[in-house]
């Protein structure tokens, strides 16, 4: 019989080592297509860690979101764009060393500042949304529709902006190229079409020759 | 069993390998953007972390509206990057060089 905590601190260690091991393969892979393969796999993994926080809502908007709208828009942009890939990856070998160290000591100050050890005693009590009767869907949901209801409406304006900032910079007007132009064509009258013109019935007279030059050979 | 110590060193792992990918990748503005993907990613996992540990409803709503910006934030710059393509054809940081900063 295998205990569940047990089960649950096997399951964080292999979904941690795959996004670690993902991660580590957006910075380091030569096609860039594979980076954004490698990032859709670490998006992947973590939502199924936030599944093990009993975060459910969170790791499915997680999926549906990033792997299933924004990685589609990044592969969509790099396989739109002809790069030179070997062109961007000078100077790899050379920083190297340096961003390797950088992170080693920010990654020890943060061990050391956030103090590791004291969290360790911390350990992951009953689900507060089911304590309070919920679903956790339930739980964020009240929360959000109550207490943030504004910030809610100014994501959802943040997002409008960004569609409309994203369409008017990529719109592109070419220059001496002719379009339908459909709202014209829509509001267009009769009277703009044929022009109806009066005419007499008949052909006027011949001009007289002018008198002058006749008498004169 | 999980502490809570699991979630934010997890987080601060992936947040370091996200840093030393701003010194690497330090051409390629495709990459540079993913490296702010991750920073993001690893501070979502802190935030649900500590929500879940504290039992604080604010740190999951926190991530919604990170999600929320971060996929906007993407939107907006590969919309930036593209134009950029279109009128520079290329996306070396090192070229962009135009208002001589």
């Amino acid at each position: 019989m295998i205990d569940p905590q047990m089960f649950q601190l096997v399951c964080f260690y292999a979904f941690a080592a795959v996004t670690v091991v993902a991660a580590l393969g957006v910075v380091t892979l030569r096609n860039t297509v594979h980076a954004v393969l490698a990032l859709v796999l670490t998006f992947f993994s973590t939502a199924c860690i936030w599944l093990l926080a009993e975060a459910e809502f969170l790791a499915i908007a997680l999926i549906v979101v990033y792997v299933g709208a924004v990685m589609v828009l990044f592969l969509f942009v790099v396989m739109m764009l002809d790069i030179n890939q070997e062109h961007l990856r000078e100077g790899f070998i050379k920083f190297l060393p340096v961003g390797i160290i950088v992170a080693l000591i920010m990654l020890g100050e943060m061990l050391g500042l956030i103090g590791v050890r004291a969290m360790h005693q911390q350990v992951m009590g009953a689900n507060p949304a089911t304590v309070a009767g919920m679903s956790n869907t339930e739980w964020l949901g009240q929360a959000l529709y109550t207490q943030f209801l504004l910030p809610f409406e100014i994501a959802a304006l943040i997002l409008t902006v960004g569609v409309v900032a994203a369409v008017v910079l990529t719109l592109r007007h070419r220059t001496g190229v002719r379009h339908q132009k459909a709202s014209q064509q829509v509001l267009v009258n009769a009277r703009d079409r044929i022009r109806v013109v009066k005419m007499a019935a008949v052909a006027p007279a011949a001009p007289q020759p002018a008198p002058g030059k006749e008498t004169t050979p | 069993m999980i502490t809570l110590s699991h979630f934010i060193v997890l987080g601060a792992v992936l947040f370091c390998i996200a840093l030393a990918s701003l010194f690497i990748n330090r051409k390629n503005v495709i990459v540079l953007l993913m490296s702010i993907e991750l920073m993001l990613l690893a501070v979502n996992i802190n935030f649900v972390a500590f929500s879940r540990f504290l039992g604080d409803v604010a740190g999951q709503v926190f991530v919604f509206f990170i999600l929320t910006v971060a996929a906007a934030e993407t939107a907006i710059g590969l919309a930036i990057l593209v134009l950029l393509f279109r009128n520079r054809s290329t996306i070396n940081v090192a070229e962009i060089d135009s208002m001589k900063g």
